[in-house]
């Protein structure tokens, strides 16, 4: 089963850097992003399925960051969307605005 | 290590990867962030019953709690606050030739990944095949966490609450709405 979790894994990731790549809408890139984690934390699981239950609590701390990634990441978009009336990243390509 | 699974495990475990992969898919396509949104929270989903299958009980329900629940809310919030359910003026994808770019790049990093998968595992590594029955029948679902992660791990899991304190002051001091140091 760790062969198999793990190609899953990839697809998942996979998936979330295809999407990140193709999309210009922020939010929609924020939550390939997400998708990327989650994946990562499937990796894992099940890695501590066969080597023991420690990597269970690197679950926990990757949870912990992406719950603070969203909550900044957000508010970051939110100041932007306010800024410039748009998340579209076509749109934004200045630091300075 | 050939290991034998019943066919009632195995067939779980494909039916809920399938279900992954197949939301994933469904997600990257879709033009409306909330749909996308509602896609990903059945990814989510289906990794959670992932997670059960291979004996990480608590981290399954953690997903769903906090990544179905708590992320996606905060994320479905965020696309109603600002009133971007139209699909219409958000449709701009990017081009046909970034498509083909990200997918070639995509098959890229699922080669090297497979290649990397065929590799030898260390197996001094490997623990026994009932060592997490055993862990779990010992310290229940629950302790299976939360002893390493208060005592092994004790420094990181502070830290971590720094992170998340330093976290909700930015959320707040960026979503203020004014220029920070402006009266």
């Amino acid at each position: 089963m760790l062969a198999e979790s793990l190609a899953l894994t990839a697809a998942l990731f996979i998936v979330g850097v295809i999407g990140v790549l193709i999309h210009r809408n922020a939010i929609i890139i924020f939550m390939c992003v997400e998708l990327m984690l989650t994946a990562v934390n499937l990796t894992f699981v099940a890695f501590s399925r066969f080597y023991g239950t420690a990597g269970q609590v690197f679950v926990v701390f990757v949870m912990t960051v992406s719950a603070a990634e969203a909550a900044v990441g957000l508010a970051i978009i939110i100041a932007i969307f306010r800024h410039r009336q748009t998340i579209n990243l076509k749109d934004i390509n200045l630091l300075k605005g | 290590m050939p290991e034998h699974y019943p066919l009632f495990y195995t067939f779980h475990f494909y039916f809920f990867g399938v279900i992954a992969i197949a939301s994933a898919i469904a997600f990257v396509t879709r033009k409306s962030p909330v749909a996308a949104a509602l896609w990903l929270v059945n990814t989510m989903f289906a990794l959670s019953a992932e997670y059960v299958l291979l004996d990480a009980q608590f981290i399954g329900v953690m997903q769903v709690l906090v990544y179905a629940g708590a992320i996606m809310v905060v994320f479905l919030f965020v696309v109603m606050l600002l009133n971007l359910g139209h699909p219409s003026e958000l449709a701009a994808a990017r081009g046909t030739g970034w498509k083909l770019a990200a997918g070639l790049i995509g098959l890229g990093l699922l080669s090297e990944i497979m290649v990397i998968l065929r590799a030898k595992l260390p197996q001094q590594l490997i623990v026994p095949r009932d060592f997490n029955e055993q862990q779990l029948a010992k310290l229940n679902a629950v302790g299976t966490i939360a002893q390493p992660l208060f005592k092994d791990y004790l420094l990181a899991f502070e830290l971590t609450s720094v992170l998340l304190l330093v976290a909700i002051a930015g959320a707040v001091i960026l979503g203020r709405g004014r220029a920070v140091g402006a009266r």
